[in-house]
């Protein structure tokens, strides 16, 4: 341990290989979303092949990107901040690399399965009951390390970024366990262990924390690191960060039958998912400050530093879809949105403005330091500018194309003529919305493009770093 | 609706309310007016970052506390707490049995108007088409198509080819009642040769070409079996929806493949009765609009 500088020599190697592949996976499933978008606009692209299916793809691309792209990103980030935000090496190392290589399996066992056809039917949860269980194994791993890693710790308190990555990982634990719980009639068949609503209940209970948790605890814990550590400023109120992180882990469970309004959930759920949601909105938000609060004192940064643009822009989609969503929950808009591409905007001004574009940020800021260099040094600082602005063109093409599709879909789909037929057959709300699945397609590609630049300027940041890591510490210290 | 059991009911109300109300302590306890200086931090650091200990933005502060009480007012008139019905007594159910009524109200004297006409006024009246070409939109193009030209197992409605009648009577029974129409499997009784045979011959009616001697131990068949419903001539019987076999027309493809298949396997096709969904009105519309399609156009 004696290595001239004030900490221990960190675990990098699996820091490195979960960046990587946040890279690769990012690519194969904005990839497949972009394949998506287009077989919406020109539905031929299914090449008439079962495997290529929409039906099927479309969850491969939410698999890939929730779990493969952002699973990795919040693994790597995860164990790169818990080493370095409590001065020690991580726990366990064995067991850490068995979650990268586990994590990979199940990725890869997801990418064959769903094609082939395989599939739960539960949304965000599609993978059969071999790789769940698989899944499971992984995910208590990453537990024992992480958890492992903060009680071996050598200063005295934990920082904010950790309690939000346990959160995180002790509830994607519950919910994975108790949404996935089934009988098994084959190896690659099985039931759900629960019937109707409650099945339904159960599925949305984990689809909604799976936002909740996975999505937004998880890549906040990410955000409390990066965002200082970037901005070279400190955390923006210590209290604040106390209060939304207890009332956001306290409220977020109870949102789940907001998915569910106006269903055979019996009316008293969906009051409380309801008003939940609304609650919910402070909390979320707590975090959307804290982040740009902290900036509060190195404003000029957000002009001449484009990773920070990426963090606070990344903030600014959090907050707008944070306020989206518990409105979206309030009934009598529910009414309107639901089943509409509205859902779908939403959904991607979280994945693509905060999630992808926090992670985005937070790996220009760390991929340097993990092969040698310093935080931020990468092989080009105007690619950075140009991803930053292809992705948050992008992002915002895709949501407001959404917007248009989603709110013309829901008028159209209540619109009543004197004698009180429908106005429009759903055929004519479909061909309504085909100019803004062509716009949906160009912001996916635009923002599909700005990732080739950044695994580009990745690649060549590796190619030029310095050989030795141990090196690369002591320089970064 | 179901109630819940008291246990559960107590359940939902103590951890609903506890955990709003230690949300509400959560922020009370945390609500400091004094101002800490900018150079004030907690005094911790984690590789580097420090916390400055601001207090809660007033404007988060309030906008928090009005979620809550909105919260709180909601949950005491509507359903949320177990079994409390709130003070609104509202139901999803209820809401939808008030449209329902109110739909009823609006719409019926329009559609009593059309019930009372006869079909050859509706057909001559273009605000009745129109609202017949919606009905059909949004209740029958699933199956028959937009343009009702329908597809296999399902009819065309705008040629002249009708498997119970061409009058807008039959139609309207057809749309009201429903229709089951139903061709036994012969491949057990008469064999696969006897199935060859017949299928020769039966397309052989329409003017497919087909293997003389075939045709002939078919027609033999035909008069044994099929004459029963689809008559000794082959043109079916629309009392019974035996489709006519010398047209042309076929329901479920007419290659000697698709023939052979309906003969060996049989049919059964269901046009579902519509007659509690829509009302006798709306079908009598709708029986006026499919009526129109397949006539001459002028």
């Amino acid at each position: 341990m004696s290595n001239g500088i004030d900490h221990p020599i960190y675990n990098y190697k699996i820091v490195r290989q979960f960046s990587i592949m946040t890279i690769v996976w990012g690519i194969v499933g904005m990839l497949v979303g972009v394949i998506l978008a287009a077989q919406l606009v020109w539905p031929e692209l299914n090449l008439g092949l079962p495997w290529t299916h929409f039906g099927r793809l479309r969850p491969l691309h939410t698999n890939a990107v929730i779990f493969a792209f952002g699973g990795c990103a919040l693994f790597a980030t995860s164990f790169y901040i818990v080493q370095r935000t409590c001065k020690t090496t991580l726990f366990a190392p064995k067991l850490a690399s068995f979650v990268f290589w586990g994590w990979q399996l199940v990725i890869l066992s997801a990418a064959v399965s769903l094609p082939l056809g395989f599939t739960t039917s539960k949304e965000y949860a599609e993978l059969e009951w071999p790789i769940d269980i698989l899944l499971a194994v992984v995910w208590v791993s990453y537990a024992i390390v992480f958890i492992g890693t903060i009680a071996k710790r050598t200063t005295s308190h934990i920082y904010v970024a950790n309690w939000f990555f346990c959160g995180f990982i002790v509830t994607v634990a519950v919910l994975h366990v108790v949404n996935s719980a089934a009988i098994p009639v084959s190896l690659m068949k099985s039931y759900s262990f629960y019937p109707g609503a409650i099945d339904a209940m159960v599925q949305w209970w984990y689809g909604h924390n799976a936002v909740g948790f996975f999505l937004t605890a998880g890549f906040l814990g990410m955000m409390y690191y990066f965002v200082p550590k970037q901005a070279e400023r400190p955390i923006y109120s210590y209290r604040l960060s106390v209060v939304h992180f207890w009332a956001l882990v306290a409220i977020y469970i109870w949102a789940g039958p907001h998915h569910l309004h106006y269903t055979a959930l019996p009316d008293w759920a969906q009051g409380l998912g309801m008003v939940m949601s609304l609650i919910l909105l402070a909390p979320s938000w707590g975090g959307m400050i804290n982040g740009i609060m902290t900036l509060s004192g190195a404003w000029e940064k957000l002009r001449t530093d484009p990773i920070i643009k990426f963090l606070i822009v990344s903030l600014s989609f959090y907050g707008m879809s944070t306020f989206e969503g518990p409105m979206m929950a309030i009934k009598t808009v529910n009414a309107l949105s639901h089943y509409t591409d509205w859902t779908i905007g939403h959904v991607h001004s979280g994945a693509l403005g905060w999630v992808a574009m926090v992670s985005m940020g937070s790996m220009y800021h760390m991929i340097p330091v993990l092969f040698g260099k310093k935080q931020g040094e990468m092989y080009s600082i105007s690619l950075i500018n140009v991803h930053f602005w292809l992705a948050t063109i992008g992002t915002v093409l895709y949501i407001a194309s959404m917007w248009v599709s989603g709110i013309m879909q829901g008028l159209m789909w209540r619109a009543v003529n004197q004698d009180g037929t429908l106005t429009y057959s759903f055929v004519e709300a479909l061909e309504a919305s085909y100019p803004a699945y062509f716009v949906r397609f160009l912001g996916g590609t635009i923002f599909f493009v700005g990732m080739l630049i950044m695994a580009y300027n990745v690649w060549m940041t590796i190619k030029t770093a310095p050989q030795s890591s141990a090196a690369a510490q002591s320089d970064a210290a | 609706m179901d109630n819940l059991s008291s246990f559960w009911h107590w359940w939902i109300i103590v951890l609903t309310l506890g955990c709003i109300g230690l949300t509400w302590l959560l922020l009370k306890l945390n609500q400091v007016k004094t101002q800490s200086s900018d150079d004030q931090t907690t005094g911790h650091e984690y590789d580097g970052i420090q916390e400055y200990d601001n207090p809660l933005p007033s404007w988060w502060y309030w906008m928090f506390i009005l979620t809550i009480v909105f919260s709180l007012a909601y949950l005491a008139l509507y359903p949320g707490l177990g079994n409390f019905k709130g003070y609104l007594n509202w139901t999803s159910v209820g809401q939808w049995e008030d449209e329902q009524k109110h739909a009823a109200a609006e719409y019926a004297p329009i559609f009593e108007r059309y019930g009372a006409m006869s079909f050859d006024e509706l057909k001559a009246d273009p605000e009745a088409l129109k609202t017949g070409q919606r009905l059909f939109a949004n209740n029958c193009s699933l199956c028959h198509g937009s343009a009702a030209a329908g597809t296999v197992g399902f009819p065309n409605l705008t040629d002249n080819d009708w498997l119970y009648g061409d009058t807008p009577e039959a139609i309207e029974t057809s749309i009201l009642k429903g229709r089951k129409g139903a061709m036994m499997a012969w491949g057990a009784i008469i064999g696969e040769q006897g199935v060859k045979e017949s299928a020769a011959y039966v397309s052989s009616l329409s003017g497919g070409n087909a293997d003389a001697a075939l045709v002939a131990k078919g027609k033999e068949i035909f008069a044994t079996n099929c004459f029963a419903c689809h008559g000794a001539d082959g043109k079916g019987n629309q009392m019974i929806g035996a489709p006519d076999l010398t047209n042309g027309v076929w329901l479920y493809g007419g290659t000697l493949a698709k023939i052979e298949e309906s003969i060996r396997n049989g049919r059964n096709g269901e046009m579902p009765a519509h007659e509690e969904l829509l009302g006798k009105n709306k079908v009598h519309v709708l029986a006026a609009y499919v009526s129109s399609l397949s006539e001459p156009k002028q």
